[in-house]
């Protein structure tokens, strides 16, 4: 069969064939009020729309970035609605403030709507068994609800929610519906696997990438190649003479370039020749580290938190530990690089693309254009990993600039590099540990922080378990931007901190567990000043992971490295187990004990969690962002490494603590600690202590 | 621009395109196939994966005039229905996150289950390079080591 595809026949039959990112498309004319949607018989709020032929549609009100919350937070009302959850659909919400916060962040997702999401279930499960009760002239009492359908026990009558639809939509919303008793929990601590499991391995059109719209441009955009340089000469020429190039816009710092095809932009854009002037310092990671070296050893800054008298205790001690440590900068390196589509027209603005913040960039596309928000409509996609990149808006809020300016819809495409040179890093840090011992015991502690941009936190264990404790933090202004990575601060404080008390240890010669149960239990027993964990909850990680790796067992061959952490509300305790093959650490099994509350989903969460030892690994091990000159000189994934297959665990073997509590944090949480005991494993195995990152570096 | 026949998933398919052009945004933007996705564009990350008579390459940095009559197959054409043992053992183990590599990574473990029916561990950490942020590598080799027991009992 010959069939020639040209560009526009292209836009034609897509648009008839109805392709998925098509229909997601056709969301954004849709003034994205999901009530008001004249077929659906029974919306009895914004999150559930029953058909009458018994169709069930969920929104998912929180963007999609890989942690699995438009299969979990949809799961949680089809318990409480009493659905089949194989028949239901789920779509991700667009933009609207009945949905509350539609954020991706700070693991917040599934602990932030818990309960707002159990209740809203419940309350349609109650109007369609009253419609069913009204209907049967029984009892509500007698009736039950199971897979969408109504029964009444006694005389053994059924209806369907589809059939019950227009009439539940007649009666009055309870405001304080009954919740199912967690143990008559179906889907709730079940496997269920991600929504668009089967999709996804289709290859069908998901992603923001994947936007096609009929009349759009692809863009690519030339920003500044150092942090420092700004926008001066533009010589477009070159650029307009490439085949498929249609408009060039400049906006205040960067030049954009149209095209027919995303080749065809990227050849425009590299094809600008371009005046870059430099305004401002042009700052190198070498000068960073040195002037963070400099700030370490001088005198302290006031404390973040100064219990008892490090000082004195210095002064009694028979040992002094004093460490350094150092950690680079790193980008987010999220695999769907960065786009954003947006038409700008008439006054309105339609905005499509992966952010983990649509309300703030609406909020911006708003305050830039000057156009009200009532006009700007927003949704996103799946999203190809977001890790803290996509809670900055400036990819949304560029992609709606260049509409404005060349007055057609847009695509605009970064490559890998744009992403790497224009990111909000991970912040470099260093890190000076002090520490006070008698013959047996940690007497002081001593943690001093220095990170471009913000200084360390003061709250964390060991807080709270010893009578001497001082944390101290300074930041280091710098025109290289930082902002939100993965578990931000706890990802750079846990591996230092833990590394650090595995130090600790070997100069105590304790066993690393029982040290750190023996200190959970002073803070249990006799705190000093304020706790911001619950030392039980961190024991009970601590004893679960020793259980589950036999900790104090010995197999030849193999070294073990131990760590644990409290974040996002949740405790994650590791053992990390590596052998060594020719001068190199290969990890063979990682171990997680996690209290995260009630588990939601028990795929996903675990899922979540080796994903996030892996991730933990992958940076400890790897990667880092060198800037020369306001420029990073790791430009792709050719310098900047990341992890493959062949140095990811063979298993990594997650035991959740049972728990009745409301969920906490599962999106982060496991990262922090696996760098630690990875650390630790290493020093086991070759007496050798990392206090840098990346590790390979450190290993020869 | 010159006009190119390609054969792609058992279709005859022309684009008119720059002979530069990389063979990924040919499959994206111009036969909308965008299951092959756009990674890093050095042939590093692997998510552009498609097969090239069978093989595993990395379509972005394969031009468009290179190709030739090479048999393309991408994500859309690994199987009718999403039966691939692969696709089923993926789907089976819930291995995707956020799911923008695994095309890919499909592509490339298809490749080597060609070659290789039943891959031992070393096998699978020569053959699958691609990369995978959400750390979805346990899944991932789990996935192929149960797609070639699919495969065996077939």
């Amino acid at each position: 069969m010959e069939s020639t595809i040209s560009r526009r026949h292209f836009l034609k039959v897509s648009a008839l064939s109805s392709g998925g990112m098509l229909i997601s498309l056709s969301f954004l004319g849709n003034s994205a009020n999901s009530n008001n949607v004249d077929d659906t018989p029974f919306a009895p709020n914004i999150y559930i729309k029953i058909g009458a032929d018994g169709s069930v549609l969920l929104m998912a009100p929180n963007p999609e970035i890989g942690q699995g919350v438009k299969t979990s937070l949809p799961l949680i009302i089809a318990e409480e609605l009493c659905v089949d959850w194989k028949k239901v659909k789920v779509e991700l919400a667009p933009l609207n403030s009945k949905f509350g916060r539609q954020t991706a962040g700070g693991s917040g997702s599934v602990r932030g709507r818990f309960s707002e999401l159990r209740k809203a279930g419940a309350t349609a499960r109650e109007m369609l068994i009253a419609a069913a009760a009204l209907t049967w002239n029984v009892p509500q009492s007698e009736c039950t609800a199971e897979d969408g359908v109504v029964s009444h026990k006694t005389s053994g009558k059924k209806l369907g929610y589809g059939e019950l639809a227009t009439k539940a939509a007649t009666l009055e919303v309870p405001s304080s519906p009954k919740l199912k008793d967690p143990k008559d929990f179906k889907y709730i601590g079940s496997r269920v696997k991600d929504i668009d499991a089967h999709k996804i391995v289709m290859g069908q059109p998901l992603f923001g990438i994947d936007t096609k719209k009929e009349g759009m441009l692809y863009a690519m955009v030339a920003r500044p190649p150092a942090y420092g340089k700004t926008l001066g000469s533009v010589d477009e020429s070159a650029a307009l003479k490439v085949n498929g190039v249609k408009n060039i816009v400049k906006l205040k710092n960067s030049v954009a370039v149209l095209a027919t095809s995303t080749w065809a932009a990227k050849k425009g854009r590299d094809a600008l020749v371009i005046q870059w002037n430099t305004s401002e310092k042009l700052e190198s990671s070498s000068d960073h580290f040195a002037t963070f070296k400099t700030m370490l050893d001088k005198a302290t800054t006031t404390p973040a938190r100064n219990d008892g008298d490090v000082d004195a205790a210095k002064n009694g001690a028979t040992k002094l530990l004093d460490v350094t440590y150092e950690i680079p900068t790193l980008s987010h390196g999220q695999m769907e690089p960065l786009n954003f589509f947006a038409d700008v027209k008439d006054g309105k603005v339609e905005l499509f693309g992966p952010t983990q913040v649509p309300e703030e960039v609406r909020k911006q596309v708003s305050d830039q254009l000057k156009i009200s928000v009532e006009n700007i409509t927003i949704s996103t996609p799946r999203q190809g990993g977001g890790f803290g990149r996509k809670l900055m808006a400036d990819n949304g809020v560029e992609a709606a600039l260049i509409s404005a300016a060349a007055k057609c819809p847009v695509q605009v495409q970064w490559t890998r590099e744009d992403d790497m040179q224009n990111d909000f890093y991970r912040p470099a840090e260093m890190y000076r540990y002090r520490a006070a011992l008698s013959a047996d015991s940690l007497l002081a502690w001593h943690q001093s922080g220095i990170g471009i941009g913000r200084g360390v936190r003061g709250d964390s264990y060991v807080a709270g378990a010893l009578a001497n404790y001082r944390s101290e933090g300074q930041g280091l202004a710098s025109n290289t931007p930082t902002g939100w990575w993965r578990a931000p601060g706890a990802n750079t404080l846990a591996y230092v901190a833990e590394s650090f008390m595995d130090e600790v240890c070997s100069a105590l010669k304790a066993d690393p567990v029982e040290f750190r149960l023996k200190l959970l239990n002073k803070a249990k027993q006799e705190p000093v000043g304020r706790i911001s964990y619950d030392p039980e909850k961190y024991k009970g990680v601590i004893e679960l992971v020793a259980k589950i790796s036999k900790w104090g067992t010995k197999t030849p061959g193999i070294f073990r490295g131990f760590a644990t952490w409290f974040s996002f509300g949740s405790y994650a305790a590791q053992v990390v187990d590596i052998k060594m093959e020719n001068g190199k650490p290969s990890i063979v099994k990682v171990y997680c004990a996690v209290n995260c509350g009630r588990v939601i989903n028990l795929s996903g969460a675990e899922g979540q969690v080796q994903g996030s030892i892996v991730d933990g690994i992958c940076h400890a091990m790897y990667p880092k962002v060198t800037f020369v000159e306001g420029a990073v000189a790791e430009k792709n994934f050719n310098t900047y490494k990341f992890l493959r297959i062949k140095d990811a665990p063979l298993d990594v073997e997650v035991a959740f603590v049972e728990s009745d509590e409301a969920p906490t944090g599962l999106g982060e949480p496991a990262l922090p600690p696996v760098a630690a005991a990875l650390a630790s494993a290493i020093f086991a195995a070759t007496g050798k202590r990392i206090r840098k990152m990346p590790f390979t570096e450190q290993l020869g | 621009m010159p006009v190119y026949t390609l054969s792609v998933n058992d279709q005859t398919m022309s684009v008119d395109v720059d002979a530069d052009t990389p063979l990924l945004w040919v499959l994206r933007d111009n036969l909308n196939l965008v299951g092959t996705k756009f990674g890093c564009g050095v042939a590093q990350c692997g998510a552009c994966t498609v097969h090239l008579n069978g093989v595993a390459m990395r379509s972005c940095s394969l031009r468009i005039s290179a190709v030739g009559t090479n048999k393309i197959t991408t994500i859309e054409g690994l199987s009718q229905n999403g039966d691939h043992p692969l696709q089923q053992a993926w789907e089976e183990l819930d291995v995707s996150q956020c799911g923008y590599c695994q095309a890919g990574q499909l592509m490339a473990a298809a490749a080597l289950l060609k070659k290789v029916p039943n891959p031992t561990d070393k096998e699978i950490d020569s053959a699958i390079s691609n990369i995978c942020r959400c750390g979805t590598q346990i899944r991932i080799r789990k996935a192929i080591h149960l797609a070639a027991d699919k495969l065996r009992s077939k």
